[in-house]
């Protein structure tokens, strides 16, 4: 099994909350892992780590190393946006530009300086989303026409055509209704043969059926977040080491 | 809940707006020296990290309601919450104007600005200047800071104005330049929006210490787009 990113001895705060402690984490390469856990518990601020998004809060600080692919992109010598084209992310609310579906896939390759056939790349990665055949008529109407769950599988594409190797998603279905989470849901396990996911998610169920590695974090009495147990997901629902993490997937806690 | 938490909740959520202020003021700082660098990368990270204010400003309304449907506060605490939900719209706003500047940037392309930006780095300097100031105001509940921004908005708006004036003269000149110069002056207008917005956070601080809005400058009340 190969670790394409690690985060050791990782602690975040922001001033003086102690938010993320002593974190010590492998994520796998081409397998999806899930974080679960209380409202709270850290789940973004530890998914924000991997791509440096913490960067904007002036209060925070992150302590510790996050080995991508062998390079410690927490370092200051690494640009964060040179990040973006290795590390997608997917948001909760789907965010399309007020532009073309053409265009809200076109853009982000224009800008990292795609030189090379457009409409084969924009084709390219509507498919791998599973979008195309939605949408393959109408590539010049406003993303802002379609349904929530496209919205989110446009923005999935435009994450994936810039081909990065991991993609964060923080709780991506959580607006949408059941069908169209599904259809995310599925999508995702497709992209999982290829790409490397990190997902989080307040959905035990989901965690369940999507994930490969399921990872439960906590707060301890200073409301400091930290991780419980890591384990493949299906020890983690069916034999879960730790008390804790059975009380949380079996709903006796919240 | 007792009141200590109730305190806690309050503190809490001003703590969240002030980070919020912090990043939409980097934003808008940021956008313009992606459009003075010609930076596309710069522009694309921040239209994206937009989502991660856009995300902040969700869960602060989110909390304020919360607070709201769960204590019935009244007087001064309704007041402070409500400042506090008004005031992160305000936020939320600034920070689409910069990533409508960052998309600008975007649509430019390759293409040099029309003219050298000088007028346009000053507004945005001193545009995020006020919204600095007006959060200060804010923490410190400071209305003579809150009213000192009501002044600094003229400037800006004189800025705008001779920034509008410089590139109609170039439109008229030579119609060849009317696409470049109008990039710009959306530019101008998405800061003096944003001078706009600032003045009214001052206000609404003003509302907060005083319980009274009938200071509201009455240059504030058009509020469109
Ligand atoms: N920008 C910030 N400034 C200050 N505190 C923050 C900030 N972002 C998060 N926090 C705090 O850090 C802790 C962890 O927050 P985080 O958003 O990572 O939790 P989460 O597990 O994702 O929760 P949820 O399930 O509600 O999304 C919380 O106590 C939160 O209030
Ligand atoms: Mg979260």
């Amino acid at each position: 099994m190969n670790t394409i990113l690690e985060a050791q001895h990782l602690n975040v705060w922001y001033g003086d909350f102690h938010a993320l402690k002593n974190v010590d984490l492998k994520i796998q390469d081409q397998k999806i892992t899930a974080f679960i856990g209380p409202s709270g518990c850290g789940k973004s601020t530890l998914l924000r780590c991997f791509n440096r998004m913490n960067d904007l809060v002036t209060t925070a600080k992150v302590d510790g190393n996050i080995i991508y692919k062998g390079t410690n992109i927490n370092s200051k010598s690494i640009d964060p946006i040179k990040i973006r084209s290795q590390i997608g992310m997917v948001f909760q609310k789907p965010n399309p530009f007020p532009k073309s579906i053409f265009a809200n896939i076109a853009f982000g390759l224009k800008v990292n300086g795609f030189k090379g056939n457009m409409e084969e790349a924009v084709e390219e990665s509507l498919t791998k989303a599973a979008l195309w055949d939605e949408v393959k008529d109408r590539l010049d109407k406003s993303a802002l026409t379609l349904s929530g769950g496209q919205q989110q599988r446009l923005c999935i594409a435009r994450a994936l055509a810039v081909r990065p190797q991991l993609i964060l998603m923080d709780e991506p279905a959580s607006a949408l209704d059941p069908i169209a989470t599904l259809a995310v849901e599925e999508l995702i396990r497709d992209l999982s043969s290829y790409i490397t996911i990190v997902i989080v998610t307040h959905n035990m169920q989901q965690a369940a059926r999507v994930s490969d590695e399921t990872v439960f974090l906590m707060v301890d009495d200073q409301r400091s977040g930290y991780i419980v147990e890591h384990d493949n997901t299906k020890q983690i629902f069916t034999q879960p080491k730790d008390e804790r993490t059975e009380a949380y997937i079996t709903g006796r806690f919240s | 809940m007792p009141r200590e938490e109730f305190d806690r909740g309050l503190q809490l959520l001003e703590d969240d707006l002030l980070n919020l202020s912090s990043m939409v003021e980097k934003s808008i700082l940021r956008s313009i020296d992606a459009l003075k660098n010609r930076d596309l990368k710069l522009a694309e990270e921040i239209i994206f990290q937009d989502n991660y204010i856009d995300e902040k400003t969700t869960q602060i309304e989110e909390k304020c309601i919360h607070l709201i449907a769960t204590q019935q506060p009244i007087a001064t605490d309704l007041r402070k919450i409500v400042v506090f939900l008004l005031i992160s719209n305000e936020l939320e706003r600034i920070g689409d104007y910069a990533e409508g500047i960052a998309k600008i940037s975007i649509a430019m392309g390759n293409e040099p600005p029309l003219k050298p930006l000088i007028d346009i780095p000053i507004m945005a300097e001193k545009t995020s200047s006020m919204l600095k100031n007006s959060i200060d105001s804010l923490v410190n509940r400071d209305i003579v800071t809150a009213t000192s921004i009501m002044s600094a908005d003229d400037e800006i708006d004189d800025l705008y104005k001779k920034v509008y004036k410089d590139l109609l003269r170039f439109m008229l000149e030579d119609s060849k330049t009317i696409q470049r110069a109008t990039y710009l002056l959306w530019v101008a207008h998405d800061l003096e929006r944003t001078a706009d917005r600032a003045t009214n956070i001052a206000e609404r601080v003003i509302y907060l210490v005083t319980g009274k809005s009938d200071e509201y400058s009455e240059s504030n009340s058009n509020n469109i787009d």
